[in-house]
């Protein structure tokens, strides 16, 4: 996709976003709306990541928990302003990718995700026992909602409109970053290591600049729901959260943003739908990952792709039959 | 000597108990196309890893243009402008063309990672650049039509000359070339050489060449050095090598006596 068409669509779904809540019946959907969004968020950076650098990290949902919980602490406990801990909580998360990416990326393919897995396991362990500085098992409660200068963003629509517009951000400095020199380099040591340092690519670095952004991206997500929903639970942060995450990027087909973004939305949405199932919700999420994966290997975006292709030529046959009739 | 553009002083790579390399003296002119040769297993490709990075030597010293660079990673050679191809082709086959060749401007047309990410006007004016100079090095292996192509769909040959276009435009001034002319037929190993000798006297630069291809090699190759089983057994102009009794035997087989 060329970098005009990706920001034409970026003004759509802009525009979508800002709409959306006025098609709502009721404040519940718009608390998905939010989750959406953040599920986006870190969807976005992992399909930097994941789909285009090829390092798997099955550790974001530590990032997101780490930013969460730093930001929770430092507002409610210390006393913090609620955007200074939000930076402190960005920047502390930055620091520990950095060092946790330093020595991770030098493993491959499994090994990277167990790497990463293993880091995650650790961080919901923490956030689990210390129960002294994060409450443990029962939460963090009483976290300040989110506010600007002093004033605080007292209402879900402009918290929601804050969000989305952090996202659409995101996705303009994503789309960017993948129609640039380093898009190509990041793209290029996915598909041969060897050959992208043989153009000069310190892929070392390059890995680890794609983690920590990435990192920084699922941060910016923990913080702005630490603020938003005001309680945060180690069990939101731990294992399976990752695994949704990198679900998100694979069902919207690994490299399309939007696609991530769609795949973040259908795993938000998507158990809201099941909730009427009840027991055996698990299994029909489950079943309808499996039927989109057999028949869109390629995700969402290259199923859209695809049907796009199949109307357009069944439209060029219509007109082509249609010329021959008349 | 002084002319040297790299120069490797008893290089040695073991790989577990094997000897891949012993104590190779290896000089390339500048200017001039150098030919590696030697039999199968002789330790060809090796010495070109060794070179360009991609295998630690064991023992011994690297030095590009007079630059000890024995310990420089891969990626810094080639900003230092060391770039090769490879034997079994390593082109980025998801991206197009386009963006392929784009790679070889990587490390010369640089911009700080924030520029790229906030899109700014000089972000803009490099990314121009790198597509301005992509397109000639196209041009000059005549693919430019190819430029919107994915890379995996290209033909082989043309595959070779998209590696050969990234290597170009990275503007390097030692260009390694690792068997090039593999996979090829003979209507395009003949177009090669032409384009190898067009590329050293187009931009003047260095060629190392590591080829099986006798014909290539001795129609083009200002110097040639033979290796067998790790070690130099020969060097100089195709004539004199031609004529050594060590190559001979080495390729056919015979006494050395």
């Amino acid at each position: 996709m060329s970098y005009r068409k990706d920001m034409i669509w970026l003004g759509c779904f802009f525009v979508l976003l800002m709409l959306a809540p006025a098609a709502l019946p009721n404040n519940y959907f718009l608390t998905i709306l939010i989750l959406g969004c953040l599920h986006s968020l870190n969807a976005v950076g992992l399909c930097l990541l994941v789909g285009h650098a090829g390092q798997i990290s099955l550790g974001h949902a530590g990032f997101y928990g780490l930013a969460a919980y730093a930001s929770a602490w430092l507002s409610a406990t210390a006393g913090w302003p609620v955007e200074a801990s939000m930076l402190a909580g960005v920047a502390l998360t930055v620091a520990v990718s950095f060092l946790i990416g330093m020595p991770s990326l030098k493993l491959k393919g499994h090994y990277l995700a167990m790497a990463t897995l293993g880091f995650g396991i650790i961080l919901s362990i923490l956030f689990t026992e210390t129960v002294d500085i994060t409450g443990g098992p029962s939460g963090f409660v009483g976290i300040p909602r989110l506010s600007f200068f002093g004033r605080e963003v007292k209402k879900d629509l402009a918290l929601y409109r804050v969000v989305a517009g952090v996202l659409c951000l995101a996705v303009w400095l994503a789309f960017n970053l993948l129609h640039s020199r380093i898009g190509r380099a990041l793209r290029a040591l996915h598909t041969s290591e060897k050959a992208a340092q043989a153009m000069g690519v310190d892929i070392a670095r390059y890995k680890l600049f794609v983690f920590v952004l990435s990192a920084a991206f699922s941060a910016v997500a923990g913080v702005l729901y630490a603020h938003y929903l005001t309680f945060i639970a180690p069990s939101s942060f731990g294992f399976m959260f990752s695994v949704e995450l990198i679900v998100m990027v694979v069902l919207g087909g690994m490299v399309s943003v939007p696609g991530a973004i769609v795949g973040a939305f259908f795993v938000t949405v998507l158990p809201e739908f099941l909730r009427a199932f009840e027991n055996i919700e698990v299994v029909l999420f489950g079943a309808i990952l499996i039927l989109c994966m057999m028949f869109m290997p390629d995700g969402m975006a290259g199923g859209w792709n695809r049907l796009w292709a199949r109307v357009r030529r069944a439209w060029a046959a219509r007109g082509a039959s249609g010329a021959a009739h008349g | 000597m002084g002319s040297a553009v790299l120069a490797t002083r008893g290089v040695s790579v073991r790989f577990g108990g094997v000897h891949a390399l012993a104590d190779v003296d290896f000089e390339a002119e500048a200017g001039a196309i150098t030919a590696i040769i030697g039999p199968n297993g002789a330790g060809k490709t090796t010495l070109l890893n060794v070179i360009s990075g991609m295998v630690a030597p064991s023992g011994g010293s690297i030095r590009f243009d007079g630059r000890d660079i024995t310990a420089a990673p891969a990626h810094e050679r080639a900003r230092a402008g060391m770039v090769r191809t490879f034997q079994n082709l390593e082109i980025f086959s998801n991206m197009t063309v386009l963006e392929n060749v784009a790679m070889g401007c990587h490390g010369r047309l640089s911009v700080p990672a924030w520029h790229s990410m906030l899109r700014t006007p000089r972000s803009r004016r490099i990314e121009a650049d790198i597509r301005r100079e992509a397109m000639e090095a196209l041009e000059f292996v005549g693919m430019a039509e190819y430029a919107q192509a994915t890379a995996k769909d290209l033909a082989f040959g043309r595959q070779r000359a998209l590696e050969l276009a990234r290597a170009l435009a990275a503007r390097p001034r030692l260009l390694l070339l690792d068997e090039p002319a593999a996979g090829l037929n003979i209507a395009e190993t003949q177009a090669l050489a032409a384009m190898i000798v067009r590329i050293r006297d187009t931009y003047g630069l260095s060629v190392i060449l590591v080829e099986h291809d006798m014909e290539l090699v001795m129609g083009i190759s200002d110097a040639i050095m033979v290796l067998c089983f790790g070690q130099t057994i020969s060097r100089g102009t195709p004539t004199q090598v031609q004529k050594d009794p060590k190559v001979v035997a080495a390729y056919l087989g015979g006494d050395e006596e």
